[in-house]
C-alpha cells in the first residue's frame, strides 16, 4: 500500500487518525450504555440524602479518592477484609464515581456502620489518636466549618436532569431534608425516611442535636461515609440469572 | 507596503484585540457575579490576563512575518522548565507526607489529597504539555520548511495554556475538581482549555497546509494524533453539567461503572497520547537530528505509528480488572494491553537504532545519553505496562505502589529524560548561541536523574509487592494475616527511600533550570569544547548542516 497519501494530505492523514483512534472506545464505552446486563438488577438502590450528597461533595473536594478505594474486587481476601465484592448498581448514582486506582489507606466501599459516629469524630480531628500509625492527614476544620447548602436544591436538580431519579419532592424539600437528617425523632425527620429509606438520622458529629442546630461540613462527611455500602440488600441478590455477566 | 498586504495585520489585530475584550468581560462578569470564591478568582485572573493581552497586541501592531515564529516556543520552553521544577517538588513534597503526615500541616491547601492533583497536573500538562508545545511548533516548522500562521493565535496558544494551568492549580487548592484522575479541572476550566486546544490544532494544521516539503515528516503524524486524540478524549470524559453557569461546582454526565470505563479510556490514553505519542515526535526529531543519523527504518515508522495509535485506545479496561465492570471489556483491555508491546518496541528499536554509526556519542554528549536512556525507559516501562495488565498480575499490584513506581518510571524515566534532552537542544538553538552554557551540568542532571529514579523504582516495586502480598496473606488457621495498618507501617522506609530519590530527580531539574537560566542570559559556555558541533544553533555551525532524517 502507497503510505503517500497520508503524507501528502493532512486532512487525509487526520481522518485517518480521527477512524483509527475512535474503533476501541466505540467497542468498549457504547454497548455499556446498550447491554442491560451492564448493571446488576438489585434492591436497595437509592438516590443520596441531601445529606449524604453533600458529604460526597466534600469526600470529592478532599480529594479522599487519592487514597482511598469504593471499589472492593471479586478477589477472595478482599471479599473477606471488606464485604461483599462491589455491585456495578452500587455506584450507579455516583456523580462522579469514586472507584479509585489507589489504597494508600483502606478500601471504604462497606465502610458504612463498621465504625461509630465518634470514632470518625476523632479520626478525621487526629487519626492517630485511633489509629496510632496511620498516615492520613487530619481534617479538624470539617467539624467546625458549618455546612454551605444554598444551593443544594440546584445541586440535585443537576443530578436529576443528568439520570438520578430524584423526584421534584425531593428537590423541593432538599434544604429541609438536610436540617432533618441530623433532628432525630422530628417529623421532618420521619419524612426524610420515606423518602430516603435506611437513611440514618442523628448528629453525626458529636455535638447536640436541638432545633436551630446547623449542620457542619462533618456531619455531611460521617453521614455519608456511614451509608457506604448499606443499601443493597444482599439476602436478595442473585448472582446467577440475569445477573451474572 | 500594498494596501491588501497591509489589511491583513490590521483585521489579526483587531481580532484578537476583540477576542481580548470579550475575555476581559467573561472575566469581570465571572469576578463580580460569581457565585463562590474560586469563580470570582478564576474571573478575575482572566480578565486580568486579558487586560495586559489587549494593553500588549495595542502597543505592537507591527507585523513581520520573515522566517519561522520562534518567540511562542521559547516562552513554551522556558515555562517547561519552570513548571517542572515545581511539578517535581510537589510530587517529591507529598512524596515526604506519606513518609512524615504532619507534613500536611492539618490545613485543607496543604493536605495530601488537595497536592497530589496539582503535583500529577503540573507534570503531565504543565511540564509535560508546555514541552509538547514547544517541541511541536518547532518541529512542524522546520520539517515544514513554513512559518506558523497567524500574528496572535499562537500566542494566545501558549499564553492561553499557562493560564489554564494557573486556573486549574489554583482550583485544586482551593477545593474545586472533579475528582478523577488526570481530568480534575472544573467545567470552566475545561472549556477554556477546550478554546486553548483547538486553536493549537489550527496553528499546527495551518503550518502543515503552507509547508514547502511534500511529504509531512513522522513526527508531525505522532504529533497531530496527540492533539487530535487529546482533544476527543478530554471532551467526551469532560461531559458535565454545571450546577449553575456563575458557580465553580459541577456533575459529570456519566456515573458509576460507565464513567469508570470512560474514564480509563481517558486516562490511559492520556498516558498514551499526551505522554506517548506526542513525546515520540520528541523522538522521531530530536535524536536524528542530535546524532546527524536518519531515523533507523521508514516502514518501521509507518507500522509503529497506526498499529500504536490503533491499539492504545483500547487498554483504559486494564485499569479495572475484577472491578465491578464486565469481564467482556477487561478481557479486550487485557489483549490489547499485552498487544501494545509489540508497537512500543518497534518504536524503541526504531530509536535506538537511529544511533547507527553514531554510537560514541552516547560517550561524548549527555545530551544523546538523556535522549537514549529515556528511550531504554521507554521500552522498560512498555513492558512493565502489559506485564502489570494481565490479570493474575493485575490481582496483586492493583491499588499497591507498583503502579506508582511503574507511572514513575515512564514519567521520569521516558518523558522526563526525552523532555531534558530535546530541552537541552533546544536552547542553544533558539536563542542562538554556540552551545549550553555547561555540558558538564548536563552530565549532573544525567547521574542525578538517574540514580534518583532507580531509587524511585526500585523502592516503590518493594512498596507495592510488599502491601500486595500481605494483604492477601492468611495464617495457618485461614485468616487474613494481616491488619491494613500493618500494611502501611511496611512501607515507611520505602516512602523514604522513594523520597529521597524524587529529591534527586528535583535538584536535577535545578541543575536544568540554572544551566537554561545561564544559556539564554548569553553567559559564555565554559566548556564549549566538549560539545558537539550540533549544540550550537543550526545558523551558528561550521561546515555541513544536518539534514533531517526521513
Amino acid at each position: 500500500m502507497n503510505h503517500g497519501i497520508f503524507e501528502k494530505n493532512s486532512l487525509i492523514l487526520l481522518i485517518g487518525i480521527l477512524i483509527v483512534v475512535s474503533i476501541g472506545g466505540i467497542v468498549q464505552i457504547a454497548p455499556l450504555f446498550m447491554l442491560s446486563s451492564t448493571i446488576e438488577k438489585v434492591e436497595g438502590m437509592r438516590p443520596y440524602s441531601p445529606l449524604e450528597q453533600a458529604g460526597r461533595d466534600i469526600y470529592v473536594r478532599e480529594g479522599c479518592y487519592n487514597c482511598h478505594s469504593q471499589m472492593i474486587r471479586s478477589l477472595r481476601d478482599e471479599v473477606e477484609r471488606y464485604g461483599h465484592y462491589s455491585l456495578a448498581a452500587e455506584s450507579m448514582y455516583d456523580h462522579p464515581f469514586q472507584w479509585s486506582s489507589k489504597r494508600t489507606g483502606p478500601d471504604l466501599a462497606r465502610i458504612g456502620g463498621k465504625y461509630s459516629d465518634a470514632w470518625h469524630t476523632d479520626h478525621m480531628r487526629a487519626p492517630k489518636s485511633v489509629v496510632p500509625a496511620s498516615i492520613m492527614p487530619a481534617y479538624s476544620w470539617l467539624e467546625t466549618t458549618p455546612l454551605d447548602y444554598t444551593n443544594i436544591q440546584d445541586k440535585l436538580k443537576t443530578l436529576q436532569f443528568i439520570g438520578v431519579p430524584y423526584t421534584d419532592e425531593m428537590i423541593a424539600k432538599a434544604a429541609a431534608d438536610i436540617e432533618a437528617q441530623i433532628a432525630p425523632d422530628t417529623p421532618a425527620a420521619k419524612e426524610l425516611l420515606a423518602r430516603y429509606p435506611k437513611a440514618q438520622v442523628r448528629k453525626f458529629d458529636g455535638q447536640s442535636p436541638g432545633e436551630g442546630v446547623k449542620p457542619t461540613e462533618l456531619d455531611a462527611l460521617i453521614a455519608y461515609l456511614q451509608m457506604l455500602g448499606t443499601l443493597v440488600d444482599f439476602t436478595k441478590f442473585d448472582a446467577s440469572g440475569p445477573n451474572l455477566r | 507596503m500594498s494596501a491588501s498586504a497591509a489589511v491583513k495585520p490590521a483585521l489579526s489585530n483587531a481580532l484578537a484585540m476583540g477576542s481580548a475584550a470579550l475575555f476581559a468581560a467573561i472575566g469581570i462578569i465571572l469576578a463580580v457575579y460569581g457565585l463562590d470564591l474560586v469563580m470570582n478568582l478564576h474571573g478575575a485572573l482572566l480578565a486580568a490576563a486579558s487586560v495586559v493581552a489587549l494593553i500588549y497586541i495595542f502597543t505592537h501592531q507591527s507585523d513581520d512575518r520573515s522566517g519561522y515564529l520562534d518567540g511562542p516556543i521559547r516562552v513554551a520552553t522556558l515555562a517547561a522548565v519552570f513548571w517542572g521544577v515545581i511539578g517535581f517538588a510537589a510530587g517529591d513534597f507529598i512524596a515526604w507526607q506519606l513518609a512524615f503526615p504532619a507534613l500536611n500541616f492539618d490545613l485543607p491547601w496543604t493536605s495530601f489529597g488537595r497536592l497530589r492533583p496539582l503535583h500529577t497536573s503540573a507534570v503531565i500538562f504543565a511540564f509535560g504539555g508546555n514541552v509538547l508545545l514547544a517541541t511541536s511548533f518547532y518541529v512542524v516548522q522546520r520539517t515544514s520548511r513554513a512559518r506558523m500562521p497567524g500574528r496572535w493565535a499562537p500566542w494566545f496558544v501558549i499564553w492561553g495554556y499557562q493560564l489554564f494551568i494557573v486556573l486549574a492549580a489554583t482550583g485544586y487548592v482551593l477545593g474545586a475538581t472533579q475528582g478523577k484522575e488526570y481530568a480534575e479541572p472544573e467545567w470552566h476550566v475545561d472549556l477554556f482549555l477546550t478554546i486553548v486546544w483547538v486553536t493549537y490544532l489550527l496553528v499546527f494544521l495551518g503550518t502543515l497546509w503552507k509547508r514547502e516539503e511534500p511529504h509531512i515528516y513522522v513526527a508531525n503524524w505522532f504529533y497531530l494524533a496527540f492533539i487530535v486524540t487529546v482533544a476527543m478524549l478530554h471532551l467526551i470524559n469532560g461531559l458535565s453539567v454545571p450546577v449553575s453557569v456563575l458557580g465553580t461546582h459541577s456533575y459529570p454526565v456519566m456515573a458509576g461503572v460507565q464513567a469508570a470505563m470512560t474514564q480509563w479510556w481517558y486516562g490511559h490514553n492520556a498516558v498514551g497520547f499526551f505522554l506517548t505519542a506526542g513525546f515520540l515526535g520528541i523522538m522521531y526529531y530530536f535524536v536524528p537530528k542530535r546524532v546527524e543519523r536518519p531515523v533507523y527504518s521508514y516502514r518501521l515508522s509507518i507500522v509503529h505509528f497506526w498499529s500504536l495509535i490503533f491499539l492504545y485506545i483500547w487498554a483504559g479496561p486494564h485499569h479495572l480488572h475484577y472491578t465491578a465492570l464486565p469481564d467482556w471489556a477487561q478481557t479486550l483491555g487485557m489483549t490489547f494491553s499485552i498487544m501494545l508491546w509489540m508497537p512500543s518496541w518497534g518504536g524503541m528499536i526504531n530509536g535506538l537504532m537511529t544511533l547507527s554509526g553514531a554510537w560514541d556519542r552516547l560517550r561524548t554528549d549527555p545530551v544523546v545519553r538523556l535522549l537514549v536512556v529515556s528511550i531504554a525507559f521507554y521500552g522498560m516501562s512498555t513492558f512493565e505496562g502489559p506485564l502489570m495488565s494481565i490479570k493474575a498480575v493485575n490481582s496483586l499490584s492493583h491499588y499497591t505502589d507498583w503502579t506508582i513506581g511503574h507511572v514513575h518510571s515512564g514519567a521520569l524515566g521516558w518523558v522526563g529524560m526525552v523532555s531534558f534532552g530535546a530541552i537541552y537542544c533546544l536552547v542553544p538553538w533558539l536563542w542562538k548561541r554556540e552551545g549550553l552554557y555547561s555540558i558538564k551540568l548536563v552530565e549532573w542532571h544525567f547521574w542525578l536523574s538517574t540514580i534518583g529514579i532507580v531509587l524511585y523504582i526500585t523502592s516503590m516495586w518493594v512498596a507495592g509487592i510488599t502491601q500486595g502480598l500481605m494483604w492477601r496473606a492468611y495464617d495457618n488457621l485461614g485468616f487474613l494475616k494481616y491488619s491494613f495498618i500493618e500494611t502501611v507501617e511496611a512501607l515507611h522506609w520505602p516512602y523514604i527511600i522513594r523520597a529521597v530519590g524524587g529529591l534527586l530527580f528535583v535538584i536535577g531539574g535545578f541543575v536544568m533550570a540554572y544551566n537554561v537560566w545561564r544559556t539564554v542570559r548569553g553567559d559564555q559556555p565554559v566548556d564549549l569544547k566538549d560539545q558537539p558541533r550540533v549544540a550550537a544553533a543550526p545558523e551558528l555551525r561550521s561546515g555541513v548542516v544536518a539534514v533531517p532524517a526521513e
